[in-house]
């Protein structure tokens, strides 16, 4: 039995790179409170609650029970779902499914990163397999790095094509998003004169570190249209988890978890033309290579088309399918909310509240997740229950 | 100019914590360490379905999700694939310790795998590495069992 | 709630040391699971896996059994919580309608790191970790605080650590199957007051996996489907102090919600055989509270009655329990595969005779701030 399940509630802090005025609880209980008073529902209202966080970055073990106060989970179902980068998606995952089985009606999902509190780099180090890749495997930006390598060798891609999603994510960042933690107004001769941190990417390629929290609320079709005129229907999920050895994916040049993942959430929800039904994308792109790279994972483009996108300027506002509106992950990342963020913000763009990120006329927007060993989720958001 | 005053700087307190982790290799790495330590060679492990080879060696095939056991020694020399200059200091969990930097990490074909792994290389400048060099392993004469030790870098191999 | 039918369960034996990897541990019960339910890899069309990143000392810990789990080849999620959470979203999945055949494999190896820094962890870095709490004293401030409330004593206490080690005598693949007595635990040294070392479960590398189905496929692919008939979680509070440590709220909110679906009124009548997770003796009498097995404050009655022994009315911990085996996080998942096996009539010498619906049940947290449980039958 297939039930339909909408987003009817996002709520997120400002994103900064230091919250030196509240603590990890704090954080969440504001993205919590936002959440409800978007929806006009209370604690009392909420069913259940999945959380993510990674656990090694502010250094708590079992944070689901950690985070009762912040949440208002108080004598309510709580469960975490952890999958590193990708928790932000598969904690909305999680929360669409607790909603698709039945068991619970509406359903609150949480995901937040106190950043500042870890050497995030160090932290994510110890993903990799201790004996025989943690050495020389920096973090995320290591491999994300080498990945580009692979991509240019193959398709000719270069730093400047890369330069252009950064320019485009922060300026849509600056001029959108107020919750955004970076908002710079940037060219790409900037980004070319910035630093190398790891060639080929330099400092304003790359991703921050950022204390933030989002919530979003979940609720099946009766709930969901009680609450609001617009529900964001969850049209399409997919995850895939494809490699443990990190050398094994950095030897591809492309990023077949997220085709794969865009395939089972593209079946779900009847999307056979990507570029053309999708009016929007919000994609976790932790490095400005990625944003490159990865679009034609999504069906977007050719094979190696990715240079020919971004230079088109068709990705960038006002053109024929935005990226990024909310400026992306480049802009803000709480890591444990990140993926969460392109989920709430896709449906923001299709409930029609994203204010000045607002994509006219947003139906269909595509949301992904990124993040362990080069794994990838999708999610298929849209204003309407049905695409054919 | 207006000047701002600064609030107070928030109260610190520090709390260290070690956290000690005892790695176990299993039997396939512990297999591979060996080789490397006692016979100065690198071994895969192949799959007796579809013949791939795997380095590190590992239990399953990923594709064939079939146990291997036939341990098969591969060449020391192989392919670069990618590689990146880190350039940024972090803490390395297993010291304690920041980072030396820069160092230059390699994703390495080897011949006879199909699967790959990641070393160092000495060279730290972008404009003398290219994904395509060929490369070989250079091991350490007092070697412990320790991937990352036995093996010191990979070099590059110069055209004769 | 639609039918849900587990199909296959398999065990490591959990022991103090195994020197398999967590990927070898994480393979060996996945093919195992697969094979005991006579299906392939290729059948199963999602995967949950369930680790900790501190446990097992990497971030992103899934990472390390994703291949060794077949996880990279169907939609994958890990649930980082004790294995019952696992059980339940892999059910989950099953229910929306999207997925047929679900994997959930649980792993832990509690030999590689120290127990007592990775649960000093779990405490409020500002206001308690300093203290120096982990899981063992703070269990021990929560069997005082029983014991206090309602006169329990360490006898009663013990007589888990008895029955549960002896019920292990029967069990491949328990880690500590031993003969004891009370008072060979009352004199066992003391950890943290009153908390004795024959009061603490043991440290244990493991894994376990189950696979389940839908109805329809269920039955189509195995003669003797095990029902999920209820399930709930619920947590509590999580400050100590903002708690009554001798109460068991969360798990009667857990439990009712369970019983309900399952249409269970009178527990101690309608449950035949309950495997619940004594990760230290006092809280098998706690939980058998919660569990509405009977009135708060009355399990040291129930367990001199002899009520729950393998021979009693209710018999708590055939397998010998967590007291006999705790790889942590695979410890409810292995709840549920006991009673599944029980269900089955494959316990061998735990088996308790015509048991027809069975209770299961995780805890997550310091002293079971979170719980989950789930109700199965035949």
């Amino acid at each position: 039995m297939k039930r339909l399940v909408g987003i009817v509630g996002v709520g997120q802090t400002h994103h900064r790179s230091k919250n030196t005025d509240c603590n990890g609880q704090e954080l969440i209980s504001i993205a919590v409170k936002r959440a409800l008073e978007s929806a006009e529902l209370t604690m009392a209202d909420i069913d259940a609650i999945v959380v993510g966080n990674m656990d090694h970055f502010e250094s708590i073990n079992y944070v689901d029970m950690w985070s009762v106060d912040g949440s208002g989970g108080y004598m309510k179902p709580i469960m975490k779902v952890t999958t590193g980068g990708t928790t932000g998606s598969a904690i909305g995952h999680a929360g669409f499914y607790h909603a698709a089985s039945g068991l619970f009606d509406t359903v609150l999902v949480i995901g937040w990163e106190q950043n500042s509190e870890s050497d995030t780099t160090a932290a994510i180090s110890t993903c990799f397999d201790p004996i025989t890749e943690r050495e020389y495997s920096a973090g995320a930006i290591g491999p994300l790095a080498a990945h580009y390598i692979a991509y240019m060798s193959k398709y000719g891609a270069t730093e400047e094509d890369a330069a252009l999603v950064s320019v485009r994510d922060h300026n849509n960042a600056a001029l959108y998003n107020p919750y955004a933690h970076l908002r710079q107004t940037i060219a790409v001769e900037d980004v070319m004169k910035s630093a190398y941190i790891s060639y080929p990417i330099k400092l304003l390629d790359i991703c921050p570190r950022t204390d933030g929290a989002c919530a979003v609320i979940v609720a099946s079709e009766k709930k969901a249209r009680k609450i609001t005129d617009k529900p964001a229907w969850i049209l399409g999920v997919g995850d895939c988890h494809i490699l443990v050895h990190l050398a094994d994916g950095i030897g591809l040049a492309n990023l077949p978890s997220l085709e794969i993942a865009a395939r089972q959430a593209y079946e779900m929800a009847g999307i056979t033309d990507p570029f053309n039904q999708i009016d929007v994308a919000e994609l976790y792109v932790p490095a400005s290579t990625a944003g490159v790279s990865w679009m034609e994972a999504l069906g977007l483009c050719e094979e190696g088309g990715g240079p020919r996108l971004i230079r088109s300027g068709v990705t960038n506002m006002g053109g024929k399918l935005p990226i990024n509106p909310s400026g992306g992950v480049l802009a803000t990342n709480p890591i444990g909310a990140t993926g969460l963020l392109r989920i709430g913000e896709a449906a923001l763009q299709v409930m029609g509240k994203a204010e000045k990120k607002q994509v006219e006329g947003a139906k269909v927007v595509v949301a992904t997740g990124f993040g362990g060993c080069f794994w990838s989720d999708v999610t298929v958001l849209s204003s309407l229950p049905r695409l054919d | 100019m207006e000047v701002k005053k600064e609030g107070p700087k928030p109260l610190s307190v520090s709390y260290v914590a070690d956290m000690p982790y005892k790695y176990h290799a299993g039997h396939y790495y512990s297999r591979f360490l060996r080789e490397l330590r006692d016979n100065k060679r690198i071994v895969g492990v192949k799959c007796p379905k579809c013949g791939k080879t795997y380095v590190p060696p590992r239990i399953v095939c990923r594709d064939c999700f079939v146990k291997m056991e036939e341990f098969v020694p591969v060449s020391d020399k192989g392919t670069l694939l990618a590689f990146t200059i880190t350039n940024f200091s972090y803490i390395d969990t297993t010291t304690g310790e920041p980072k030396k930097i820069p160092f230059t990490a390699a994703f390495i074909n080897l011949d006879g795998a199909d699967s790959n792994i990641v070393h160092r290389l000495e060279e730290t400048d972008e404009k003398k590495i290219k994904a395509g060099l060929r490369l070989q392993a250079v091991f350490s004469d007092n070697r412990t069992g320790d991937f990352f030790h036995d093996i010191d870098h990979f070099r590059v191999i110069k055209d004769i | 709630m639609e039918k849900v039918g587990i199909i296959g369960v398999a065990q490591t034996k959990y022991q103090r040391y195994n020197p398999a990897s967590h990927a070898e541990l994480a393979y060996e019960v996945t093919s195992k699971a697969l094979e005991d339910a006579g299906l392939t890899i290729n059948d199963i069309d999602n995967t949950i896996t369930v680790s900790n990143d501190f446990w097992d000392g990497r971030t992103i810990s899934s990472m390390t059994i994703t291949e060794a789990t077949g996880s990279h080849k169907s939609p994958t999620t890990n649930v980082e919580g004790d294995g019952t959470y696992g059980a339940l979203m892999g059910l989950m999945r099953l229910l929306s309608g999207l997925h047929e055949i679900t994997l959930v494999v649980a792993q832990s190896k509690i030999s590689e790191g120290i127990p007592s820094v990775i649960t000093n962890a779990m405490f409020d870095p500002i206001y308690e970790r300093m203290l120096g709490l982990d899981a063992t004293n703070s269990a021990a401030l929560q069997m005082r605080s029983y014991m206090s409330k309602y006169g329990v004593t360490e006898e009663q206490c013990a007589k888990i650590s008895v029955k549960n080690h002896k019920n292990a005598k029967a069990n491949p693949y328990a880690q500590l199957a031993m003969d004891i007595t009370v008072e060979d635990v009352l004199k066992s040294r003391v950890l943290a007051d009153p908390i004795k070392l024959l009061d603490t479960s043991p440290i244990s590398d493991g894994a376990c996996a189950i696979i389940m189905a839908r109805e329809r496929t269920a039955k189509k692919k195995h003669g003797k489907p095990i029902w999920i008939k209820g399930v709930g979680h619920c947590a509590d509070a999580y400050h100590l102090g903002d708690r009554d440590l001798a109460e068991v709220d969360a798990l009667e909110s857990a439990a009712k919600r369970a019983y309900k679906m399952a249409g269970i009124r009178r527990p101690l009548k309608q449950v035949h055989v309950a495997e619940i997770y004594d990760a230290f003796s006092y809280m098998e009498l706690m939980w058998m509270e919660g569990l509405g097995f009977c009135d708060r404050g009355k399990a040291g009655a129930m367990v001199d009655s002899g009520l729950t022994e393998k021979n009693g009315a209710l018999p708590v911990n055939p397998s010998g329990g967590v007291l006999s085996a705790h790889a942590v996080q695979v410890a409810g998942l292995a709840r549920i595969a006991e009673a599944v096996l029980q269900l089955r009539g494959e316990a061998g010498g735990r088996q308790v005779d015509g048991a027809s619906t069975a209770l299961a049940h995780g805890i997550e947290g310091a002293c079971g701030q979170g719980h989950c449980v789930f109700i199965l039958s035949k």
